[in-house]
């Protein structure tokens, strides 16, 4: 059954999630991604299905090393999104939620571009549902923004695709590279998806705009796909190397100043996806081992972020940096869960991301990109200074917060999901072995030497030094209840009254054009109603006489021109 | 002898000897289920024939034992075995699907005529496709001619006698310019076999005698398969033609003409010279164009539904030259595979009007206002149909456009691509026109409450309709056999 695609049990998972209720639902919920797990471990390496469609060869599943980890990731990441959502009364994200990671399975075993194009564009739709799941006319309006973007970039792809196997490099997804025929399209389609800089506006958009459990799930899968694809496309392109450096420091302006925190994390997930595209651009095989290893490390800690903040929105109903605080009186449980996943994304030693993002920085000083080396540090201590410690210190401490007389820890099904990922982000963090064997290449790197140690402490101590002399110093960005504007402004505000402006003084000249046309239109409906309507030339009925007039004017004609 | 190697011989005699076993029977239903039994054994035949075409190549039959070029040979090669099963399968879901049909719509003491004259003019039909001859050919020709003017004649309208006898006198035409093409071959290599003519031919063919018998061919050819400008007996003829009739001619007639045209330029004369030395193939380009879009104009103006997709039919016979004209082995591979698809569309699409015709006794657009609710199945498979029509994918409709549109790229004919696409557009206007009459349409007045068309009706519908699908998706058997036919007929030569 695995044949057609290895995202069967979770898209039969999300039919089955539509028409059960009730536990049935739940457990076809959790079942589904074991069951995708399972079949992704019988797979052989190599091409298992490949079948003729109109004259191009469609692989529909492709097994290598790195399609496999990510195929485990995912599936991974579903389970504990479903276990996280398990309170849920709501079919439409449960369908969602298991049709898009079902979607995203697929994508990194697509063996093809347009298999790939298709789950790239089914990626877009289901995502779009978990956006429009929140039910409220501002989502309603974000998510179609996003699906807008999202399916432009399928649009992208398939146009790419079509360039690239036109010039005889045929359908094969293997490396594309920026030379090729079509590549900057597929490049460009890739990068919309990974969040480049300035095509990143969707991302900060719509994340924080979707329901508490629908962001878990909307930050594990669609820019990892991204990611994947760009390792398995683009490995080496140097251009990556500096879009990557700009990814990981921007976000960090735009995540000190910003009040909603769960889009503090989106801009942290931009900063870490720029960890992973500096790894692919340098290309080198420990530079694309930190890279999938940090995907792998940031699905699971930015998740468990994500819960964390989606518990507190869950059981508050705010998630403003100014409106929260002194939660941990009533919350323990999850702040204690939450400071494990800064710990994490802040690469404490011990901790997940310390053991890959790691890896991406070494391999930068090692090939000699000193500028990018320094930038990945002053990101890194970026990172721990707004994901590490504003997030928990905001939510959980500062001052106490209305909400503190009445909050308490949230479902139980949320804390085991939380716990799952914190027991996996220690797991990984403190024996990285198994991480590295699932890895494409071994390279015998070991994160736990002296150097590595102490340069990430240094870095971890300042920074932290830094945001108390700050806060004591009354230096440091106060949280205000501001509504800070990136790159999406320019196409939720700047274009549409541009365009209305533009639009007003073409008023005129658009409605004489308009009255031209109609005209125009409505006099050749006319001449054609004229000739092709009931009694026109072409359709009446004719004479015989007539008939057989036109067949010797055409044996005529024939005649002549044979004879010519 | 075993019985396959009298195949090419048996699928034309069974249809020919249960014509007057209907008459000489003369019960209603005894009739149909001898025309029915007939129908279906030529198609298991032609099947069977298929297969064995597909395994050892052509099979070639003596009739009464007379070697060729004396006796009459009958041969079945890749491209007739596929016409054939494609007339067959149309002609015993037709028949299935006629009993109900034919009670409504003809009056009750012509029932018997009207299955024995079906009958002929599928053994006319099957005949022409099977034969080896070209003398035999216009005799086959004439047989289903005739019959058929016959069948229009017994639709209900008056206006059908009319139609019927504008039909006689082209198809006469058409069929006379047939006859004095081949008299003046004749006259030139003094045989009829087709195989001996295209081999002597060649030595001949620069003579005015050969230039003008292949004028008189095509154009006489043209006529029967309504090339534009040629087609104007076809709409009337179809419009008031009793539905069975409509389906059974609208889904062969014009197939078997398209069959006789490849036969005779590609191998009679031979692609160099019907398609190279003489400019045909700019000919049938532009006419096949033509056609495809004034008439598919035409058809977006019509009120009457049967009327409509008759010359949507002259529209899709335009595909099918187009690709002729192109002159490669991939634009008549499209045309082969448009053959075989537009059979199946306009199969189930006419029988789908049948039905309505059945239920509510008109097919005027007006009347469908509101069908979608009333006649649910029946009106789903008219819009299958109508996709199929427009070449959406998953239908053939778009396998044969994919393969014509890359025939034309092929050639870097581009404004003719677009052109193709543009027929595409039109055919959804018109479809679309009948989708939202029957689906957002209210009925004018009073309307008694309609059921749906019987199950027996329903069969065979659904099945085209399926098939439809079924080819749209698994391409092996279309694609396959059109393009070995092909290219053994252009011999490598695209």
């Amino acid at each position: 059954m695995f044949e057609l695609s290895p995202a069967i049990p979770l898209f039969a998972g999300a039919v089955l999630a539509g028409v059960a209720r009730g536990p049935a639902r739940a457990l076809v919920m959790l079942i589904a991604p074991m069951l995708g797990a399972y079949g992704i471990s019988q797979f052989e390496p190599g091409i298992t299905s490949q079948f003729e469609w109109l004259g191009n060869t469609l692989t529909p599943i492709r097994v290598d090393g790195l399609a496999v980890l990510f195929g485990y990731l995912f599936h991974l990441a579903a389970f504990i999104g479903v276990v996280y959502a398990l309170h849920l009364k709501d079919p439409l994200q449960d369908v969602a939620a298991l049709a898009y990671a079902g979607s995203a399975v697929g994508a990194v075993f697509a063996g093809d571009l347009i298999t790939l194009f298709v789950y790239w564009e089914l990626l877009a739709a289901t995502s779009a549902l978990l956006v429009f799941a929140r039910r409220t006319g501002d989502s309603l309006r974000t998510g179609m923004r996003y699906l807008v973007i999202q399916v432009g970039s399928g649009v992208l792809l398939l146009a790419g695709a079509i360039i690239y196997a036109a010039h005889g490099n045929g359908l094969d997804f293997g490396h594309i590279g920026l030379a090729a025929p079509g590549g900057w399209l597929i490049f460009l389609a890739f990068g919309i998806k990974a969040a480049f800089p300035l095509l990143h506006g969707w991302l900060t958009d719509a994340y924080p705009a979707a329901t508490a459990t629908g962001t878990v799930f909307l930050s594990a899968f669609t820019t990892k796909v991204a990611i994947y694809a760009l390792a398995r496309g683009f490995a080496g392109t140097e251009a990556l190397i500096y879009i990557g450096a700009l990814m990981t420091c921007f976000p960090i302006f735009y995540a000190v100043i910003e009040n909603d925190l769960r889009r503090v994390l989106a801009y942290s997930l931009i900063n870490q996806l720029g960890f992973m595209v500096v790894g692919i651009g340098i290309g080198t095989e420990l530079a694309l081992n930190g890279a999938v290893a940090h995907a792998f490390n940031d699905v699971i800690f930015k998740g468990l972020l994500m819960m964390s903040m989606g518990a507190v929105l869950h059981v508050t109903g705010e998630i403003r940096g100014s409106e929260l605080g002194g939660l941990y009186k009533k919350m323990p449980k999850t702040a204690i869960l939450c400071m494990v996943g800064a710990a994490s994304i802040s690469a404490f030693p011990l901790f997940s991301g310390f053991v890959s993002k790691s890896m991406v920085v070494s391999a930068a000083i090692r090939e000699g990109h000193t500028f990018v080396w320094l930038a990945l540090l002053f990101a890194s201590a970026g990172v721990f200074h707004h994901a590490g410690i504003k997030i928990p210190f905001f939510a959980f401490f500062a001052h106490d917060s209305r909400f503190v007389a009445t909050a308490h820890e949230p479902p139980r099904n949320m804390l085991v999901a939380m716990a799952l990922a914190a027991l996996l982000c220690i797991g990984i963090g403190s024996f990285p072995g198994t991480l590295y064997s699932l890895l494409p290449y071994d390279t015998g790197y070991t994160p736990y030497d002296v150097s590595h140690v102490l340069a990430q402490l240094q870095l971890l101590a300042f920074s932290a030094l830094a945001f108390t002399w700050l806060k004591l110093a009354h230096i440091y960005p106060p949280e205000l209840r501001s509504v800070n504007l990136d790159i999406e402004w320019l196409y939720r505000r700047v274009a549409p009254n541009a365009i209305r402006l533009t639009l007003a003084k073409l008023a005129p000249i658009d409605r004489t054009l308009r009255d031209r046309s109609v005209m125009l239109l409505d006099r050749t409906l006319r001449s054609a109603a004229r000739h092709y309507g009931a009694y026109g030339v072409f359709a009446r009925a004719w004479p015989t006489g007539n008939m057989a007039i036109w067949v010797a004017a055409l044996l005529g004609l024939s005649l002549l021109i044979y004879y010519v | 002898m075993t019985l396959v190697e009298h195949l090419p011989v048996l699928v034309v005699i069974l249809p020919l000897m249960a014509a007057p076993l209907c008459v000489v029977v003369d019960h209603r239903r005894a009739a149909w289920l001898i025309a029915l039994a007939a129908a279906w054994l030529s198609l298991a035949g032609s099947i069977a024939l298929l297969q064995q075409v597909h395994a050892n190549g052509a099979l070639d039959y003596q009739l009464g034992g007379w070697p060729p070029p004396w006796g009459i040979e009958y041969r079945v090669d890749l491209l007739g075995a596929y016409v054939l099963l494609i007339v067959c399968a149309i002609a015993a879901l037709v028949l299935w699907f006629a009993r109900l049909s034919v009670e409504r719509e003809i009056a009750a003491n012509r029932i018997v005529h009207f299955y024995a004259i079906f009958l002929l003019a599928f053994a006319g039909m099957v005949g022409m496709i099977a034969t080896g001859d070209a003398f035999n050919l216009f005799v086959f020709l004439e047989i289903s001619a005739l019959s058929s003017y016959a069948l229009i004649s017994m639709g209900r309208d008056r206006r059908a006698l009319n139609a019927a006898f504008q039909y006689l006198v082209m198809g006469t035409l058409g069929a006379t310019f047939i006859l004095i093409g081949i008299g003046f071959l004749y006259m030139m290599t003094g045989t009829l076999n087709m195989l001996d003519l295209a081999a002597r031919l060649p030595a001949v063919s620069d003579t005015r005698t050969v230039r003008a018998g292949f004028a008189f061919l095509t154009v006489g050819i043209g006529l029967k398969l309504a090339l534009f400008p040629l087609h104007l007996w076809l709409p009337n003829a179809y419009a008031y033609a009793p539905s069975t009739v409509t389906a059974f001619l609208s889904a062969t007639a014009t197939k078997v003409a398209v069959y006789v045209l490849l036969r005779f330029l590609l191998e009679v004369f031979g692609a160099d010279f019907s398609l190279g030395r003489m400019p045909l193939d700019t000919f049938l380009l532009v006419l096949g164009l033509l056609g495809t879009l004034l008439a598919s104009l035409v058809a977006i103006y019509q009120t009457d539904v049967k009327r409509m997709l008759a010359y949507s039919s002259v529209a899709q016979i335009g595909y099918m030259v187009l690709g002729i004209g192109l002159a490669s082995t991939l634009g008549v591979t499209a045309a082969m595979l448009h053959l075989f698809n537009h059979a199946l569309m306009k199969g189930a699409l006419f029988l789908a009007l049948g039905a309505v015709a059945y239920r509510i006794g008109s097919v005027t657009l007006r009347d469908f206002a509101g069908l979608g609710q009333r006649m649910p199945w029946t009106m789903s498979a008219i819009v299958i149909g109508g996709l199929s029509l427009i070449g959406v994918p998953p239908t053939v409709g778009f396998v044969s456009k994919w393969y014509l549109v890359q025939a034309t790229l092929e050639q870097g004919l581009w404004p003719i691509a677009v052109l193709i696409l543009i027929g595409s557009l039109l055919a959804l206007i018109y479809i679309w026109k009948l989708v939202e009459t029957a689906y957002f349409g209210r009925p004018a007045g009073d309307v008694a409450v309609v059921g749906e068309a019987p199950w027996s009706m329903q069969v065979s519908i659904w099945l085209l309709v399926g098939a439809n699908l079924y080819f749209g998706i698994d391409t092996d058997l279309t694609v396959g056999v059109a393009r070995d036919a092909a290219g053994s007929l252009l011999g490598g030569t695209g």
